[in-house]
């Protein structure tokens, strides 16, 4: 039982990842390509680490996971918090459509 | 197909990148990622050599040599990258 | 039939040669130094598939993470230096020149040969075959650690060790020798976010490798893991300008250098005699001259790094890295 649980919460992180990595190629500009892929990285890597931490079976090892979860996700948001900033200083253009 | 045989192969694949990229790149930078490539070939060498099949542990004498290896090259990376950026200060200079 | 297992390790050995070939292809500098950080880190995937989850750490720390920083600072002064700061894509750094086609055939066959040598010989050599396992196993209750790879390191082969710090010693100081005199590119804007993210992250990486340098005595981890990400706290005080290198840190900064190298060494040699020999260490004090070795060796790894990312000797205005490392 705890192990369908795990697996579907795995197979629903690699849909999301999935959608994230098709955004990036399919988007037209740098916005939404950076607005697609915190989506994988946020709720993907979310999902899978809650997931994995449900399969380690030890408290100290789900711990580790989601602290592992916790600063990707603050470096993720950093970082694409730096593209764009750096993309909008650098007259990136925005596409109409 | 074992894991050593589909690395192995990998390993010779990506120093033969490596080789050939140090030869024939003309950028500086491009050379010393070049190196880089032919670093970590010669890495994935060593720790295919140390595998055993699971059970089994593999050897720790070829991983260690392969985090010297590591270290090593990022020494000799980053004189690599100060001799560039001087280089590129002095040919700046001269064109003044 | 088939594991799926297989398909994995196929699917990451093809986009690991894949990456290989797009590091050196691709006209962007900027996107081969990104390219080659993602090829970094999917081979230490593939060792952690082979079983060496230290050379997988070593890798993504050392060769990735410090090796990534090293290359776009010096993009980043490449592109200052040249003039193309504010360009979006500076294709090369070198004018390129034309080559006559019999060079690049030459080459093209050296390389091939050299290629195909290697391939034969990965063939030919047994399987599986007889290493030092059986060897290390046996004299492992000796070393006063229980992970081998840390036997090997710091206690059966500590001399390589030893020589490894003495490399990174003649790093930093060929470095500063390099870039005596020579001008700084304007450090980039990071804004306010950057330096919340540094904030927060600092105390954390100090906390993940002091716990890898400890665990390193009994599961994957060690001094120069540990090493390589307390050098990150340095890159981050260096970015954030809350550390700025001045002069009168010089002194500090070659202490810090030669610390590792220094007590290594004094170690090395205070150990032997009584029928020892240098690098003997006594089996009931080995777990802690390891430890001791290891931590001043982690600290001046630390340092070195960081100084390394620098660059330039601190002179007048500023440089050298992170004093407050650990």
């Amino acid at each position: 039982m705890l192990e369908l649980v795990a697996a579907s919460l795995i197979g629903l992180g690699a849909v999301f990842f999935i959608a994230g990595t098709v955004g990036l190629l399919r988007f037209p500009d740098i916005f939404c390509r950076l607005h697609a892929l915190t989506k994988a990285d946020g709720l993907g890597l979310a999902l899978v680490a809650l997931g994995v931490a449900l399969l380690s079976g030890s408290m100290g090892d789900a711990f580790r996971i989601g602290l592992i979860w916790f600063f990707v996700a603050v470096a993720s948001a950093t970082c694409s918090h730096l593209i764009a900033r750096y993309a909008r200083a650098s007259g990136e253009a925005v596409s109409d459509d | 197909m074992t894991p050593d045989l589909i690395y192995g192969f990998t390993g010779v694949a990506v120093f033969a990148i490596g080789l050939v990229g140090a030869l024939c790149a003309q950028d500086r930078l491009r050379r010393v990622l070049a190196l880089k490539l032919c670093s970590v070939g010669a890495g994935f060498m060593l720790v295919v050599g140390a595998w055993r099949e699971p059970p089994a542990a593999p050897d720790p004498v070829p991983h260690a040599l392969v985090i010297t290896g590591i270290v090593v090259m990022v020494s000799a990376t980053a004189v690599a990258l100060a001799l560039i950026r001087r280089l590129q200060s002095l040919e700046a200079e001269d064109d003044r | 039939m088939t594991d799926p297992l297989v398909i994995f390790d196929l699917l990451l050995a093809a986009s690991v040669v894949a990456l290989a070939v797009a590091v050196l292809g691709v006209r962007d500098l900027f996107a081969a130094i990104v390219l080659f950080v993602i090829f970094g880190l999917l081979s230490a995937l593939s060792w952690v598939r082979l079983s060496a989850p230290d050379v997988a750490l070593a890798e993504a720390a050392i060769g990735t993470g410090v090796t990534g920083a090293l290359l776009l600072k010096t993009l980043h002064h490449l592109r200052f230096v040249s003039g193309t700061l504010d360009q979006q894509a500076a294709l090369s750094v070198t004018p390129l020149l034309p080559v006559p086609g019999a060079v690049i055939w030459a080459n093209a066959a050296f390389c091939g040969l050299i290629t195909l040598g290697l391939a034969a010989a990965f063939l030919g050599a047994p399987q599986a075959g007889p290493g030092f396992d059986p060897l290390v196993a046996d004299a492992m209750p000796q070393s006063g650690v229980e992970h081998p790879v840390t036997g090997v390191l710091l206690n059966f082969r500590a001399y390589d060790t030893l020589m490894e710090v003495v490399v990174l010693l003649a790093a930093v100081i060929a470095v500063w020798q390099i870039e005596r005199g020579m001008s700084d590119a304007p450090a980039p804007v990071m804004g306010e976010v950057w330096q919340g993210f540094a904030r927060l992250a600092l105390p954390a990486i100090v906390v993940v490798g002091t716990y890898l340098l400890w665990v390193g005595a009994e599961a994957p981890g060690g001094a120069f893991q540990g090493g390589a990400v307390l050098a990150a706290v340095g890159l981050l005080l260096l970015l954030t300008r809350a550390y700025v290198p001045r002069p009168a840190h010089r002194g500090i900064a070659r202490g810090a250098f030669v610390l590792g190298t220094g007590a290594f060494a004094a170690v090395a040699l205070l150990v032997a005699g009584g029928g020892r020999v240098a690098f003997e260490y006594p089996p009931e004090h080995a777990k802690s001259l390891i430890l001791l070795i290891e931590g001043l060796v982690t600290i001046s790894i630390a340092i070195t790094l960081a100084a390394l990312f620098h660059g330039r000797e601190p002179v007048a205005l500023s440089t050298q890295g992170g004093r407050n490392d650990t």
